[in-house]
């Protein structure tokens, strides 16, 4: 690093800003060391390891039936979470930063509970009450309805850790929007309902978009809360992250990091995607999230 | 057209608000939507862990396994959350107050755990010292082990909490500039002595802000920590596995007995972090800040 800032310095270039602020060189360098340690350093050896099998052998490894149930599992069960998400976390968030009413602030701190509440302890307590003698799967029992146990548990786990992400990306935005655009549109002529399909719900499309992708990616990625509600059956109700755990088991350490590496160039696109999605915001609405 | 309808019979309504019937509609939804997916989870914790009374919960607790879990769950905590907390402070003090090249990719790449899921942070370090990986057989002719073993379960818990501190304190720190700093350092202050008389007073509220939000991930993560800790009942079980060990076991009521210690932490730390966010939220949050 010191070889390529004095470098760059001689030809004119230089690495950063003069300061009168010490510490620039011991907080960068704590920074990248212990990022490298801890992050760069174990995701290399993830894509070590897969480079090392040759992309016939990754993509035989990639391409088996499990493999490719677990992957088609995971994300048509998030995309439908984040999709139910979408909805309700924009409403929710509508209604926390439009209306009054009694409770409102103990509801909008309850929206971080996902964040707070252990995925284990969520997992089984969504399982208790989805069973079929369960709360709530006591009501959709006789009509012949399983959640628990079938891909509908899954995407209600998907739905309470995804939920936070949609609002907490809706909120501010929402609270930005200015009450004179919906005046000039009310003045204009434009009743309620086109108000707000026309003028407020166009504001909010990158915050919603990127709530979406958001949900969709920790869905995906999400294990804990999900793997007692599940059940569990492979090309049913088996998700990738569990696949890698049981491939983990059988010390198949190769099944394992093909598996995880398909999900970490997906949720790296995916990631890709939002930051896009934030950069096209930023020009046409001049705000990001 | 509904609404246009009720709204002229409603004189007061204002032409941007939603009549009072819709209103307490959507609200209606919103709450029995969020009292279902979220309420109702939280309500089964303590419902289940108290169903067959107070004397086999306090039992469910006391159980030596239990306590092991319970031990090993706050060691884990009291070692990853301090440092991370270095790490925040290092990575915002670098990013905040120095303009540099990359800093912006930087910043993107502590998100990055973020993205990457619990079981795949959990994945690296079996890949890394695991048996044939060429670090781990090393270290065991040391006799140090990594996996199945505290040292595994303190990395893994670091690697999903990593973000935490820094992404509470960068923005806050980056709004709050360097003019504090720089009187400081012009008044004859050192580096050090500006950092904790000048930069932490500032930062403060935010810093616990994060240390919560980090202190309740890395105590309730499950995940990443089932891939390496191996869980040997009363040595590598933290909380967590405890609870699924239990609940696997057909044990449900000790299960949800020691899940609803977590889903009390969950509580408290909810409660701390909406008084921080009400009572403090110009000093917490960047853009309202003077």
């Amino acid at each position: 690093m010191s070889t390529a800032v004095s470098t760059a310095r001689r030809q004119g270039w230089s690495f950063r800003r003069p300061s009168v602020i010490p510490g620039f060189g011991l907080t960068l360098g704590f920074t990248l060391t212990y990022f490298s340690l801890i992050i760069l350093i174990p995701l290399l050896a993830l894509a070590i390891r897969s480079a090392g099998l040759g992309p016939e052998g990754f993509w035989k490894a990639a391409t088996d039936p499990r493999v490719l149930g677990s992957l088609r599992v995971s994300f048509v069960t998030a995309l439908i979470a984040a999709g139910v998400n979408v909805v309700f976390g924009t409403l929710i968030a509508w209604v926390l930063v439009r209306y009054r009413f009694p409770g409102r602030r103990i509801f909008d701190a309850i929206i971080d509970l996902p964040f707070a509440l252990p995925t284990a302890v969520a997992g089984i307590a969504l399982t208790a009450i989805y069973a079929p003698n369960g709360t709530v799967g006591w009501l959709f029992a006789p009509l012949g309805w399983r959640i628990a146990y079938t891909p509908a548990g899954i995407v209600i786990a998907m739905i309470f850790i995804g939920l936070p992400f949609v609002v907490r990306t809706i909120q501010p935005i929402l609270e930005e929007v200015s009450h004179e655009i919906e005046e000039a549109s009310a003045t204009l002529g434009a009743n309620r309902f086109q108000t707000i399909t026309k003028v407020i719900l166009p504001s909010l499309t990158p915050a919603i978009l990127t709530g979406f992708a958001l949900a969709f990616a920790r869905g995906v990625g999400e294990y804990g809360s999900i793997i007692f509600i599940a059940g569990n059956i492979p090309f049913v109700s088996e998700i990738a992250p569990l696949l890698i755990y049981i491939r983990l088991q059988e010390f198949n350490y190769v099944g394992a990091t093909v598996i995880a590496t398909v999900m970490l160039l997906l949720s790296f696109a995916l990631l890709f995607a939002i930051n896009l999605i934030q950069a096209w915001s930023r020009r046409r609405y001049g705000y990001g999230n | 057209m509904a609404t246009k309808l009720t709204a002229r019979r409603h004189r007061r309504i204002s032409p941007t608000s939603e009549s009072r019937p819709v209103q307490w509609l959507l609200i209606g939804i919103s709450l029995i939507f969020m009292g279902v997916i979220l309420v109702l989870p939280l309500y089964a914790v303590f419902h289940e862990a108290f169903s067959k009374g107070i004397d086999i919960f306090l039992a469910a607790l006391s159980e030596k396994d239990a306590q092991a879990a319970i031990r090993l769950t706050l060691l884990v905590a009291a070692i990853a959350v301090p440092l991370n907390v270095i790490f925040g402070l290092a990575a915002s003090w670098a990013i905040a107050k120095f303009e540099f090249k990359g800093k912006a990719f930087l910043i993107t790449l502590i998100d990055l755990p973020f993205s990457v899921s619990p079981v795949i942070s959990g994945l690296v370090y079996v890949l890394l010292f695991g048996a044939g990986s060429f670090l781990g057989p090393w270290l065991k002719s040391y006799g140090i082990e990594v996996l199945f073993a505290l040292p595994g379960i303190v990395l893994a818990t670091i690697f999903v909490t990593f973000p935490f501190v820094a992404r509470e304190l960068i923005p806050l720190m980056q709004d709050q500039g360097t003019g504090d700093e720089e009187a400081a350092l012009s008044l004859g202050a050192n580096g050090w002595q500006t950092f904790f008389r000048v930069t932490l007073p500032n930062i403060k509220w935010g810093l616990l802000y994060g240390v919560l939000l980090c202190n309740a991930r890395a105590m309730g993560e499950f995940g990443a920590v089932a891939v390496v800790s191996g869980k040997i009942r009363g040595q590598t079980t933290t909380m967590p596995l405890q609870v699924e060990m239990l609940y696997n076991e057909y044990n449900a009521t000790a299960a949800f007995a020691l899940a609803s210690l977590l889903a009390l932490l969950a509580l408290v730390t909810l409660v701390l972090k909406s008084v921080l966010e009400w009572r403090f939220g110009e000093e917490i949050a960047a853009g309202t800040h003077e």
